[in-house]
């Protein structure tokens, strides 16, 4: 275990410290102080730990590595992720896992607006509520929400799978609640189990694309 | 992209300190604002007197003797303080709609900054860091205070352009964010009457709280009523006399964060401005909801959260 202290040795200095790891290394950064970009642009299967709450894109662009952040994170956090774990023990605010393509984001508090935005395969696993707009053009990926979503879940959705526990306060446009599946109960099991959630798969309600929006169609064009 | 802090205290042991944890919490924030600082803090009352705070870009000329020359034309005792650019009057409250006439003509270059019982603004072009330093803001106390670091976006860089704006005796506004239907709410508030000075939006946005409470709505209606006729992007905080709130747009993506204690509750836009806080590490720490009207109030002698004022 080696330990940064992001206050006295400063940010370049820790992210070119873990972009010149290629072993399995193990990291601890001390001080984070909600410091912006920590951890970002890893490719190595190193496994970092944040001792703190952290600012903006926190472990952006992440690549096989293993971050856990024992505190909040600010925004965009885990965006662009290409695989590899993100865990937040705290929140996460606005744009969790925006536009990520792989790997798995986990968040243990409660996320806040547009979580999920534009993904196009993270699966991500926020154990609390999530904010207005989440999911919004999400392409791909699993959504999974233990708690209750808020306004205009999945607007202009493509073909991301939203799973909900609680309350949607309302669906954006074109997404709708869909049948849950054996493909899809065991899809959520796994996930559940992997991000350490305590909930039943049975629980869970889908929602889904319901496609309308892909081509123009005269009957829908008020919701375009 | 500018940024908030904002301070208010619950335990009154931390007033000395004010200043400085304001000043360290605004330096912070300086990579979201670097053009212009400002600070609001509301400290002590004189019983039966107004504060008016001024600003000039000639201070030696226009404050020099101007409380004898004051006090002379109004046949009263008028007091001074001058701190760099600003001065502080302090006005018996019975003369002080006739203090702001004989003001306006006998300087006409200096410029309102904000007036009320305990409130004093301080605001001044430059890095964050030099304008607290001119204003020697680290050593100021008091209850409440509210800071922002400017980065111009709707109109130029100018004392006038700066935050804090005030809205009325005691209230304060800043901003982050940007307004899309200023200039037809500036016509619209200048037809009825309200005085805006610049082509600033927040100056509109102020100015349209003070229109909305001299009709007699409260604060928290006046925020309220803000959410369906501001257009734009905002994340406000607002001062009062007992009090501090907060109001995001519907969309909500300029950034907020708060933080509560047994001693205070604090406002930054990012977390990186509250980490030196007292406490911070037990503090509750969380995302202020979008359209959501939040308050909290010393009145009574209690303080009082009022998420839908």
């Amino acid at each position: 275990m080696q330990t940064y202290d992001l206050e006295a040795d400063g940010l370049r200095g820790l992210n070119a410290a873990l972009h010149a790891q290629t072993n399995q290394t193990r990291w601890e950064i001390i001080n984070p102080k909600g410091s912006h970009a920590i951890a970002v642009g890893l490719d190595a299967p190193i496994d970092v730990t944040v001792k703190g709450s952290t600012g903006y894109y926190c472990a952006g662009m992440n690549q096989q590595a293993t971050v856990r952040v024992e505190g909040s994170v600010g925004p965009g956090v885990a965006e662009n992720m290409m695989s590899g774990e993100v865990i937040v023990e705290g929140d996460a605010s606005q744009y969790a896992g925006a536009t990520g393509h792989g790997g798995l984001l986990v968040i243990k508090g409660n996320a806040s607006s547009r979580c999920g935005i534009s993904m196009k395969g993270i699966d991500i696993v926020v154990h609390g509520n999530i904010g207005h707009m989440s999911a919004f053009m999400a392409q791909a990926g699993t959504l999974v929400v233990c708690g209750d979503a808020g306004d205009a879940l999945g607007d202009s959705l493509y073909e991301a799978r939203l799973f909900v526990r609680g309350s949607v306060k309302s669906l954006g446009a074109d997404c709708v609640e869909k049948e849950m599946r054996p493909e899809h109960l065991a899809l959520l099991e796994t996930l559940l189990e992997r991000a350490g959630a305590d909930a039943k798969a049975e629980e869970f309600t889908r929602y889904g694309s319901a496609r309308k929006l892909y081509n123009f169609d005269v009957d829908t064009s008020a919701a375009y | 992209m500018c940024g908030i802090v904002g301070l208010f205290l619950k335990d009154q042991s931390l007033a000395p300190q004010l200043g400085h944890m304001l000043t360290e919490m605004l330096i912070t924030m300086t990579d979201r604002g670097p053009d212009s600082a400002g600070i609001a803090i509301y400290g002590d009352e004189v019983e039966g007197h107004v504060k008016l705070t001024l600003q000039s870009s000639g201070p030696e000329t226009d404050f020099t003797a101007l409380d004898a020359e004051l006090g002379a034309t109004l046949g009263t005792h008028v007091t001074q303080r001058v701190i760099d650019t600003h001065a502080v009057l302090h006005i018996p409250s019975d003369q002080f709609d006739a203090a702001q006439k004989a003001l306006a003509e006998m300087r006409p270059g200096v410029r309102v900054m904000s007036r009320g019982d305990t409130l004093e603004i301080y605001k001044e072009v430059g890095l964050p860091r030099d304008v607290a330093a001119r204003f020697d803001l680290s050593r100021m106390s008091g209850t409440h205070g509210i800071g922002h670091t400017r980065m111009a976006t709707e109109s130029a860089v100018t004392t006038m352009g700066a935050h804090p704006f005030n809205t009325g005796s005691d209230q304060c506004l800043v901003h982050n964010g940007s307004l899309s239907n200023h200039n037809a709410l500036r016509r619209k508030l200048r037809r009825e009457g309200v005085t805006i000075q610049t082509e600033n939006d927040t100056e509109v946005g102020a100015a349209y709280l003070t229109w909305k409470m001299m009709q007699g709505a409260t604060l928290g209606e006046a925020l309220q009523s803000g959410l369906d006729d501001l257009d734009g992007f905002f994340t406000f905080v607002v001062g009062t006399k007992d009090g501090f709130g907060v109001l995001r747009d519907p969309i909500a993506c300029k950034p907020a964060v708060m933080a509560e204690t047994d001693q205070y509750v604090a406002f930054g836009s990012e977390y990186r401005a509250l980490v030196n806080l007292p406490g911070i590490d037990i503090a509750r720490v969380w995302e202020p909801e979008p359209a959501t009207v939040y308050f909290w109030s010393h009145a009574d002698g209690q303080t009082i959260h009022d998420k839908a004022a």
